[in-house]
Protein backbone atom coordinates (compact mmCIF):
# COMPACT_ATOMS: atom_id res chain seq x y z
CA UNK A 1 0.00 0.00 0.00
CA UNK A 2 1.26 3.19 -1.18
CA UNK A 3 1.95 5.76 1.63
CA UNK A 4 -0.64 8.46 2.93
CA UNK A 5 2.11 11.25 1.18
CA UNK A 6 1.97 9.47 -1.45
CA UNK A 7 -2.00 9.35 -1.89
CA UNK A 8 -1.62 12.82 -0.79
CA UNK A 9 0.29 13.84 -3.70
CA UNK A 10 -1.64 12.00 -6.17
CA UNK A 11 -4.88 14.05 -4.86
CA UNK A 12 -3.38 16.94 -5.57
CA UNK A 13 -2.52 16.47 -8.85
CA UNK A 14 -5.78 14.51 -10.03
CA UNK A 15 -7.34 17.68 -8.56
CA UNK A 16 -5.15 20.03 -10.55
CA UNK A 17 -5.95 18.33 -13.56
CA UNK A 18 -10.21 18.46 -12.43
CA UNK A 19 -9.65 22.04 -12.87
CA UNK A 20 -8.21 22.56 -15.80
CA UNK A 21 -11.17 19.97 -17.35
CA UNK A 22 -13.41 22.14 -16.16
CA UNK A 23 -12.51 24.99 -17.63
CA UNK A 24 -11.49 23.66 -20.87
CA UNK A 25 -15.16 22.77 -20.43
CA UNK A 26 -16.57 25.84 -20.02
CA UNK A 27 -14.47 27.36 -22.91
CA UNK A 28 -15.68 24.54 -25.32
CA UNK A 29 -19.59 25.25 -24.02
CA UNK A 30 -19.22 28.59 -24.67
CA UNK A 31 -17.43 28.28 -28.73
CA UNK A 32 -20.09 25.76 -29.44
CA UNK A 33 -22.54 28.58 -29.11
CA UNK A 34 -20.61 31.02 -31.22
CA UNK A 35 -19.79 28.34 -33.98
CA UNK A 36 -23.38 27.40 -34.49
CA UNK A 37 -24.66 31.33 -34.66
CA UNK A 38 -22.20 31.61 -37.06
CA UNK A 39 -22.60 28.76 -39.01
CA UNK A 40 -26.83 29.30 -39.11
CA UNK A 41 -25.97 33.34 -40.65
CA UNK A 42 -23.50 31.96 -43.00
CA UNK A 43 -26.69 29.87 -44.13
CA UNK A 44 -28.69 33.13 -45.34
CA UNK A 45 -26.07 33.95 -48.41
CA UNK A 46 -26.25 29.70 -49.50
CA UNK A 47 -30.10 29.71 -49.84
CA UNK A 48 -30.64 32.70 -51.41
CA UNK A 49 -27.62 32.15 -53.83
CA UNK A 50 -29.39 28.28 -54.44
CA UNK A 51 -32.70 30.01 -55.89
CA UNK A 52 -30.47 32.58 -57.99
CA UNK A 53 -28.96 29.46 -59.47
CA UNK A 54 -32.55 27.95 -59.83
CA UNK A 55 -33.62 30.53 -61.88
CA UNK A 56 -30.72 30.79 -64.06
CA UNK A 57 -31.14 26.76 -64.75
CA UNK A 58 -34.57 27.52 -65.56
CA UNK A 59 -34.27 29.91 -67.87
CA UNK A 60 -31.51 28.39 -69.94
CA UNK A 61 -32.67 25.87 -72.46
CA UNK A 62 -32.01 22.28 -70.75
CA UNK A 63 -28.25 20.34 -71.51
CA UNK A 64 -26.35 23.88 -71.55
CA UNK A 65 -22.93 24.03 -70.38
CA UNK A 66 -23.92 26.79 -68.09
CA UNK A 67 -20.63 26.93 -66.25
CA UNK A 68 -17.83 24.83 -66.13
CA UNK A 69 -18.31 24.28 -62.19
CA UNK A 70 -22.22 23.25 -62.90
CA UNK A 71 -20.50 20.54 -65.79
CA UNK A 72 -20.59 16.99 -64.01
CA UNK A 73 -18.34 14.88 -65.68
CA UNK A 74 -19.08 11.00 -67.19
CA UNK A 75 -15.65 9.28 -66.21
CA UNK A 76 -14.52 9.71 -63.17
CA UNK A 77 -10.82 9.31 -62.79
CA UNK A 78 -9.04 10.96 -59.68
CA UNK A 79 -11.35 12.09 -56.72
CA UNK A 80 -9.93 15.00 -54.78
CA UNK A 81 -11.36 15.05 -50.89
CA UNK A 82 -10.77 17.14 -48.04
CA UNK A 83 -10.45 16.07 -44.78
CA UNK A 84 -11.68 18.59 -42.33
CA UNK A 85 -9.95 18.02 -38.89
CA UNK A 86 -8.83 20.36 -36.21
CA UNK A 87 -5.19 21.52 -35.09
CA UNK A 88 -5.99 20.32 -31.27
CA UNK A 89 -6.30 16.97 -30.07
CA UNK A 90 -8.62 16.53 -26.56
CA UNK A 91 -11.40 16.56 -28.09
CA UNK A 92 -12.62 12.92 -28.12
CA UNK A 93 -13.30 10.92 -31.11
CA UNK A 94 -13.78 13.67 -33.30
CA UNK A 95 -10.35 13.39 -35.66
CA UNK A 96 -10.20 9.82 -35.42
CA UNK A 97 -14.13 9.33 -36.54
CA UNK A 98 -14.01 11.82 -39.29
CA UNK A 99 -11.10 10.21 -40.70
CA UNK A 100 -12.42 7.10 -40.75
CA UNK A 101 -15.41 7.73 -42.23
CA UNK A 102 -13.07 9.90 -45.03
CA UNK A 103 -10.93 6.40 -45.46
CA UNK A 104 -13.79 3.77 -45.68
CA UNK A 105 -15.63 6.48 -48.50
CA UNK A 106 -12.36 6.70 -50.52
CA UNK A 107 -11.98 2.92 -49.90
CA UNK A 108 -15.66 2.16 -51.09
CA UNK A 109 -15.44 4.30 -54.27
CA UNK A 110 -12.29 2.65 -55.41
CA UNK A 111 -10.71 5.70 -57.05
CA UNK A 112 -7.32 7.12 -56.65
CA UNK A 113 -7.86 10.22 -54.19
CA UNK A 114 -5.42 12.96 -53.73
CA UNK A 115 -6.20 14.55 -50.07
CA UNK A 116 -6.43 18.03 -48.71
CA UNK A 117 -5.85 18.17 -45.20
CA UNK A 118 -7.63 20.93 -43.29
CA UNK A 119 -6.07 20.82 -39.50
CA UNK A 120 -2.78 19.07 -38.21
CA UNK A 121 -4.70 15.92 -36.86
CA UNK A 122 -6.14 15.01 -40.23
CA UNK A 123 -2.39 15.71 -42.10
CA UNK A 124 -0.78 13.78 -39.76
CA UNK A 125 -3.43 10.50 -39.45
CA UNK A 126 -3.12 10.91 -43.36
CA UNK A 127 0.72 11.07 -43.58
CA UNK A 128 1.14 8.27 -41.23
CA UNK A 129 -1.43 6.05 -43.40
CA UNK A 130 0.77 6.63 -46.22
CA UNK A 131 -2.07 8.86 -48.21
CA UNK A 132 -1.46 11.12 -51.01
CA UNK A 133 -1.70 14.49 -49.70
CA UNK A 134 -1.92 17.16 -52.24
CA UNK A 135 -2.32 20.01 -49.76
CA UNK A 136 -2.61 21.05 -46.56
CA UNK A 137 -3.80 24.22 -44.12
CA UNK A 138 -2.63 24.02 -41.17
CA UNK A 139 -2.68 26.59 -38.11
CA UNK A 140 -6.23 27.32 -38.26
CA UNK A 141 -7.39 30.24 -36.97
CA UNK A 142 -10.13 30.37 -33.65
CA UNK A 143 -13.20 31.78 -35.81
CA UNK A 144 -13.39 31.14 -39.34
CA UNK A 145 -13.95 34.20 -41.55
CA UNK A 146 -14.86 34.47 -45.21
CA UNK A 147 -11.42 35.48 -45.54
CA UNK A 148 -9.62 32.60 -44.02
CA UNK A 149 -11.90 30.48 -46.40
CA UNK A 150 -11.81 31.57 -49.92
CA UNK A 151 -7.68 30.11 -50.11
CA UNK A 152 -9.10 26.61 -49.35
CA UNK A 153 -12.26 26.94 -51.84
CA UNK A 154 -9.98 28.09 -54.50
CA UNK A 155 -7.47 25.21 -54.04
CA UNK A 156 -10.61 22.65 -54.58
CA UNK A 157 -11.88 24.61 -57.30
CA UNK A 158 -8.50 24.42 -59.01
CA UNK A 159 -7.91 20.61 -58.26
CA UNK A 160 -11.29 20.44 -60.16
CA UNK A 161 -10.77 22.83 -63.19
CA UNK A 162 -7.49 22.23 -64.02
CA UNK A 163 -8.57 18.69 -64.47
CA UNK A 164 -6.45 16.97 -61.40
CA UNK A 165 -9.88 15.24 -60.19
CA UNK A 166 -13.42 14.83 -61.78
CA UNK A 167 -14.85 15.07 -58.90
CA UNK A 168 -14.20 17.27 -55.05
CA UNK A 169 -15.58 15.97 -52.02
CA UNK A 170 -15.16 17.33 -48.18
CA UNK A 171 -15.04 14.76 -45.05
CA UNK A 172 -16.81 16.69 -42.11
CA UNK A 173 -18.70 16.30 -39.29
CA UNK A 174 -22.25 17.53 -38.88
CA UNK A 175 -23.38 19.01 -35.92
CA UNK A 176 -26.23 17.71 -34.66
CA UNK A 177 -26.54 18.43 -31.12
CA UNK A 178 -23.88 18.74 -28.21
CA UNK A 179 -23.67 15.14 -27.80
CA UNK A 180 -24.42 13.96 -31.59
CA UNK A 181 -22.01 14.74 -34.38
CA UNK A 182 -22.17 12.67 -37.45
CA UNK A 183 -19.18 12.46 -40.05
CA UNK A 184 -20.43 12.62 -43.02
CA UNK A 185 -18.65 12.80 -46.67
CA UNK A 186 -20.49 15.99 -48.55
CA UNK A 187 -19.72 16.29 -52.70
CA UNK A 188 -18.78 19.49 -53.26
CA UNK A 189 -17.63 20.03 -56.90
CA UNK A 190 -19.78 19.60 -59.95
CA UNK A 191 -22.62 21.64 -57.90
CA UNK A 192 -25.34 19.78 -58.34
CA UNK A 193 -28.13 22.99 -57.29
CA UNK A 194 -30.80 20.39 -56.68
CA UNK A 195 -28.75 18.49 -54.09
CA UNK A 196 -27.32 21.50 -52.54
CA UNK A 197 -30.98 22.45 -51.63
CA UNK A 198 -30.99 19.14 -50.06
CA UNK A 199 -28.30 19.43 -47.98
CA UNK A 200 -29.13 22.76 -46.50
CA UNK A 201 -32.79 21.37 -45.87
CA UNK A 202 -34.35 23.55 -48.82
CA UNK A 203 -37.67 23.05 -50.29
CA UNK A 204 -36.80 26.36 -52.63
CA UNK A 205 -36.48 24.34 -55.71
CA UNK A 206 -39.68 22.55 -55.69
CA UNK A 207 -41.37 25.61 -55.09
CA UNK A 208 -39.41 27.84 -56.80
CA UNK A 209 -39.78 25.89 -60.25
CA UNK A 210 -43.61 26.34 -59.93
CA UNK A 211 -43.30 30.07 -59.71
CA UNK A 212 -40.32 30.32 -62.37
CA UNK A 213 -43.52 28.99 -64.73
CA UNK A 214 -45.47 32.58 -64.00
CA UNK A 215 -42.99 34.91 -64.03
CA UNK A 216 -42.07 34.78 -67.89
CA UNK A 217 -38.20 35.17 -68.60
CA UNK A 218 -35.94 36.73 -66.89
CA UNK A 219 -33.45 40.14 -67.78
CA UNK A 220 -30.03 39.41 -67.59
CA UNK A 221 -27.59 42.08 -67.25
CA UNK A 222 -24.65 42.25 -68.69
CA UNK A 223 -25.53 38.34 -69.19
CA UNK A 224 -26.62 34.79 -67.56
CA UNK A 225 -22.73 33.75 -68.49
CA UNK A 226 -21.23 36.73 -66.65
CA UNK A 227 -23.84 36.11 -63.56
CA UNK A 228 -22.84 32.70 -63.01
CA UNK A 229 -19.45 33.44 -63.45
CA UNK A 230 -19.90 36.08 -60.42
CA UNK A 231 -21.94 34.06 -58.05
CA UNK A 232 -21.11 29.98 -58.75
CA UNK A 233 -17.74 30.55 -57.39
CA UNK A 234 -18.76 32.49 -54.30
CA UNK A 235 -21.48 29.59 -53.71
CA UNK A 236 -18.92 27.62 -53.45
CA UNK A 237 -16.65 29.33 -50.84
CA UNK A 238 -20.04 29.35 -48.97
CA UNK A 239 -20.35 25.70 -48.61
CA UNK A 240 -16.75 25.31 -47.99
CA UNK A 241 -17.74 28.14 -45.33
CA UNK A 242 -20.69 26.48 -43.90
CA UNK A 243 -18.88 22.89 -43.89
CA UNK A 244 -16.23 24.17 -41.65
CA UNK A 245 -18.27 25.95 -39.69
CA UNK A 246 -20.50 22.93 -38.80
CA UNK A 247 -16.98 20.73 -38.24
CA UNK A 248 -16.07 23.64 -35.77
CA UNK A 249 -19.24 23.95 -33.86
CA UNK A 250 -18.77 19.51 -33.66
CA UNK A 251 -15.18 20.09 -32.63
CA UNK A 252 -15.65 22.64 -30.01
CA UNK A 253 -18.71 20.40 -28.70
CA UNK A 254 -16.92 17.15 -29.23
CA UNK A 255 -14.19 18.94 -26.67
CA UNK A 256 -16.96 19.81 -24.80
CA UNK A 257 -18.01 16.13 -24.07
CA UNK A 258 -14.91 14.48 -23.18
CA UNK A 259 -13.54 17.36 -21.33
CA UNK A 260 -16.75 17.10 -19.08
CA UNK A 261 -15.82 13.21 -18.95
CA UNK A 262 -12.37 13.68 -17.78
CA UNK A 263 -13.80 16.16 -14.92
CA UNK A 264 -16.04 13.37 -13.81
CA UNK A 265 -13.50 11.01 -13.95
CA UNK A 266 -10.76 13.28 -12.30
CA UNK A 267 -13.89 13.40 -9.69
CA UNK A 268 -14.28 9.63 -9.15
CA UNK A 269 -10.58 9.17 -8.99
CA UNK A 270 -10.37 11.71 -6.51
CA UNK A 271 -12.83 10.36 -3.94
CA UNK A 272 -11.39 6.64 -4.60
CA UNK A 273 -8.04 8.47 -3.33
CA UNK A 274 -9.44 10.08 -0.79
CA UNK A 275 -11.06 7.07 0.28
CA UNK A 276 -7.62 5.25 0.29
CA UNK A 277 -5.81 7.93 2.03
CA UNK A 278 -8.59 7.80 4.91
CA UNK A 279 -7.56 4.36 4.98
CA UNK A 280 -4.41 4.55 4.84
CA UNK A 281 -4.21 7.40 7.46
CA UNK A 282 -6.43 5.43 10.02
CA UNK A 283 -4.19 2.65 9.34
CA UNK A 284 -1.39 3.89 10.17
CA UNK A 285 -2.44 5.05 13.60
CA UNK A 286 -3.92 1.98 14.21
CA UNK A 287 -0.38 0.58 13.88
CA UNK A 288 1.05 3.54 15.67
CA UNK A 289 -1.87 2.70 18.22
CA UNK A 290 -0.84 -0.88 18.12
CA UNK A 291 2.96 0.09 18.46
CA UNK A 292 2.34 1.63 21.65
CA UNK A 293 -0.11 -0.75 23.05
CA UNK A 294 2.30 -3.80 22.39
CA UNK A 295 5.16 -2.19 23.67
CA UNK A 296 3.71 -1.08 27.13
CA UNK A 297 2.39 -5.00 27.11
CA UNK A 298 5.87 -5.82 26.44
CA UNK A 299 7.39 -3.98 28.75
CA UNK A 300 4.44 -5.46 31.79
CA UNK A 301 5.56 -8.94 30.77
CA UNK A 302 9.10 -8.16 31.76
CA UNK A 303 8.08 -5.51 34.73
CA UNK A 304 7.85 -8.85 37.27
CA UNK A 305 11.19 -10.35 36.36
CA UNK A 306 13.47 -7.10 36.54
CA UNK A 307 13.67 -4.30 39.00
CA UNK A 308 10.77 -2.86 39.65
CA UNK A 309 11.71 0.12 41.36
CA UNK A 310 14.19 1.24 38.59
CA UNK A 311 11.20 0.59 36.16
CA UNK A 312 9.24 4.12 36.50
CA UNK A 313 12.68 6.21 36.09
CA UNK A 314 13.41 4.98 32.98
CA UNK A 315 9.75 5.58 31.64
CA UNK A 316 9.79 9.33 32.43
CA UNK A 317 13.84 10.00 31.25
CA UNK A 318 11.66 8.62 27.91
CA UNK B 1 -47.38 47.08 -53.34
CA UNK B 2 -44.20 46.70 -51.20
CA UNK B 3 -41.52 45.34 -52.02
CA UNK B 4 -39.58 43.13 -50.04
CA UNK B 5 -36.00 43.08 -49.52
CA UNK B 6 -33.01 41.38 -48.29
CA UNK B 7 -29.25 42.22 -48.24
CA UNK B 8 -26.98 39.06 -47.49
CA UNK B 9 -23.16 38.74 -47.41
CA UNK B 10 -21.31 35.41 -47.37
CA UNK B 11 -20.84 36.03 -43.58
CA UNK B 12 -24.52 36.72 -42.87
CA UNK B 13 -27.62 38.30 -43.75
CA UNK B 14 -27.28 41.74 -43.10
CA UNK B 15 -30.81 43.33 -43.48
CA UNK B 16 -33.98 42.57 -44.11
CA UNK B 17 -37.03 44.96 -45.13
CA UNK B 18 -40.24 42.84 -45.98
CA UNK B 19 -41.91 46.23 -46.92
CA UNK B 20 -39.65 48.75 -48.68
CA UNK B 21 -40.97 51.39 -51.58
CA UNK B 22 -37.80 51.60 -53.31
CA UNK B 23 -34.38 50.22 -54.16
CA UNK B 24 -31.71 52.01 -55.27
CA UNK B 25 -29.00 49.59 -56.66
CA UNK B 26 -26.04 49.99 -58.30
CA UNK B 27 -25.43 47.71 -61.11
CA UNK B 28 -23.16 46.83 -63.44
CA UNK B 29 -24.71 48.55 -66.18
CA UNK B 30 -25.76 51.40 -63.93
CA UNK B 31 -27.40 52.58 -60.99
CA UNK B 32 -31.01 51.11 -60.98
CA UNK B 33 -34.25 52.23 -59.36
CA UNK B 34 -36.08 49.48 -58.52
CA UNK B 35 -40.10 49.61 -57.86
CA UNK B 36 -42.28 47.56 -56.96
CA UNK B 37 -43.80 44.79 -60.35
CA UNK B 38 -40.50 45.63 -61.85
CA UNK B 39 -39.96 43.12 -64.47
CA UNK B 40 -37.99 40.01 -62.84
CA UNK B 41 -33.84 40.60 -63.51
CA UNK B 42 -30.97 39.28 -62.66
CA UNK B 43 -27.43 41.78 -62.54
CA UNK B 44 -24.29 41.93 -61.13
CA UNK B 45 -23.25 44.37 -58.81
CA UNK B 46 -20.66 47.19 -59.40
CA UNK B 47 -19.05 48.70 -56.04
CA UNK B 48 -21.23 51.36 -55.14
CA UNK B 49 -24.02 52.97 -52.93
CA UNK B 50 -27.34 50.87 -52.36
CA UNK B 51 -30.18 52.89 -50.92
CA UNK B 52 -33.58 51.55 -49.28
CA UNK B 53 -36.59 53.55 -49.37
CA UNK B 54 -39.79 53.72 -46.98
CA UNK B 55 -41.81 56.03 -46.59
CA UNK B 56 -40.02 59.11 -45.79
CA UNK B 57 -36.58 57.28 -44.31
CA UNK B 58 -34.04 55.03 -45.91
CA UNK B 59 -31.40 52.71 -45.12
CA UNK B 60 -28.02 53.05 -46.81
CA UNK B 61 -25.42 50.52 -47.71
CA UNK B 62 -21.92 49.92 -49.18
CA UNK B 63 -21.60 47.03 -51.22
CA UNK B 64 -18.61 45.74 -53.20
CA UNK B 65 -19.21 43.74 -55.81
CA UNK B 66 -22.02 40.45 -55.83
CA UNK B 67 -25.46 39.73 -58.06
CA UNK B 68 -29.07 41.19 -57.44
CA UNK B 69 -32.17 39.53 -58.16
CA UNK B 70 -35.13 41.65 -58.86
CA UNK B 71 -38.90 40.11 -58.97
CA UNK B 72 -41.69 42.03 -58.88
CA UNK B 73 -42.30 42.01 -55.42
CA UNK B 74 -38.90 41.20 -54.45
CA UNK B 75 -35.49 42.18 -54.01
CA UNK B 76 -32.11 40.02 -53.35
CA UNK B 77 -29.21 41.20 -52.83
CA UNK B 78 -25.56 38.66 -52.91
CA UNK B 79 -22.95 41.16 -51.78
CA UNK B 80 -19.57 39.91 -51.76
CA UNK B 81 -19.00 42.75 -49.00
CA UNK B 82 -21.31 44.92 -47.44
CA UNK B 83 -21.39 47.46 -44.85
CA UNK B 84 -23.80 49.75 -43.10
CA UNK B 85 -22.97 53.29 -44.35
CA UNK B 86 -23.51 54.63 -40.84
CA UNK B 87 -21.13 52.25 -39.56
CA UNK B 88 -18.38 53.64 -41.67
CA UNK B 89 -16.30 56.72 -40.50
CA UNK B 90 -15.14 59.41 -42.17
CA UNK B 91 -11.92 59.62 -40.62
CA UNK B 92 -10.62 56.44 -40.94
CA UNK B 93 -11.29 56.17 -45.20
CA UNK B 94 -9.64 58.79 -45.37
CA UNK B 95 -6.68 57.83 -43.25
CA UNK B 96 -6.98 54.66 -45.53
CA UNK B 97 -6.87 56.30 -48.68
CA UNK B 98 -4.21 58.41 -48.08
CA UNK B 99 -2.05 55.55 -46.31
CA UNK B 100 -2.61 53.44 -49.43
CA UNK B 101 -1.98 56.37 -51.77
CA UNK B 102 1.10 57.07 -50.00
CA UNK B 103 2.27 53.57 -49.92
CA UNK B 104 1.36 53.38 -53.52
CA UNK B 105 3.45 56.33 -54.45
CA UNK B 106 6.68 54.83 -52.74
CA UNK B 107 5.76 51.41 -54.86
CA UNK B 108 4.40 48.48 -53.62
CA UNK B 109 5.71 44.71 -54.23
CA UNK B 110 3.90 43.35 -56.94
CA UNK B 111 2.57 40.48 -55.02
CA UNK B 112 0.86 43.54 -52.62
CA UNK B 113 -0.80 45.79 -55.40
CA UNK B 114 -3.69 44.08 -55.33
CA UNK B 115 -4.21 44.29 -52.03
CA UNK B 116 -3.54 48.31 -51.74
CA UNK B 117 -5.72 48.53 -55.07
CA UNK B 118 -8.43 47.31 -53.14
CA UNK B 119 -7.79 49.47 -50.19
CA UNK B 120 -7.39 52.46 -52.14
CA UNK B 121 -10.52 51.41 -54.10
CA UNK B 122 -12.65 50.74 -50.64
CA UNK B 123 -11.96 54.03 -49.06
CA UNK B 124 -12.18 56.24 -51.61
CA UNK B 125 -15.61 54.62 -52.30
CA UNK B 126 -16.36 55.13 -48.62
CA UNK B 127 -15.79 58.97 -48.85
CA UNK B 128 -18.01 59.39 -51.76
CA UNK B 129 -20.32 57.86 -50.11
CA UNK B 130 -20.25 59.57 -47.11
CA UNK B 131 -19.56 62.94 -48.45
CA UNK B 132 -22.59 62.59 -51.05
CA UNK B 133 -24.87 61.26 -47.93
CA UNK B 134 -23.80 64.49 -45.89
CA UNK B 135 -24.79 66.71 -49.40
CA UNK B 136 -27.97 65.27 -49.76
CA UNK B 137 -28.99 66.02 -46.16
CA UNK B 138 -29.07 63.05 -43.83
CA UNK B 139 -32.45 61.58 -44.03
CA UNK B 140 -34.34 59.31 -41.13
CA UNK B 141 -33.40 55.76 -41.10
CA UNK B 142 -35.92 52.92 -41.52
CA UNK B 143 -33.79 50.74 -38.53
CA UNK B 144 -32.92 52.45 -35.34
CA UNK B 145 -30.07 50.41 -34.47
CA UNK B 146 -30.37 48.09 -31.59
CA UNK B 147 -26.68 48.11 -29.82
CA UNK B 148 -25.12 45.22 -29.37
CA UNK B 149 -28.06 42.66 -29.69
CA UNK B 150 -25.43 39.74 -30.29
CA UNK B 151 -22.84 40.21 -28.19
CA UNK B 152 -20.61 42.19 -31.22
CA UNK B 153 -17.31 44.12 -30.74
Amino acid sequence: MPSVREIKRRIRSVKNIQQITMALEAVSASKVRRATAQALSARAYADLAIRVMGHITQASPPNTPLHPLLARRENVGTVTVALITSDRGLSGAYNTNVFRVARRFAERIGKPVRWVAVGRKGRDLLVRSREKVVAEFTELPAWWSIDRVRPIARLLNEEFMNGYSDEVYVAYTEFINTLTQQPRVQPVLPIVPEQEADLIHLDYMKIRREEAKNLGDYIFEPSAAAILEEIVPKFNENIVFELLLESAASEHSARMVAMRNASENAKALSSDLQLSYNKARQAAITAEILDIVGGVEAMRGVKPQSQPKAEPVKLESN
Amino acid sequence: MPIRVDIVTQEKLLFSEPEADMVLVPGVEGLMGVLPHHAPLLTTLAHGELIVRKGGAEESFIVYGGVVEVRPDQVLVLADTAESTYEVDLEKAREARENAERVMREGVPPDKSTVFVQELRRATLQEDVLRKIKSRGAAVRIRIPDEDKNGKK
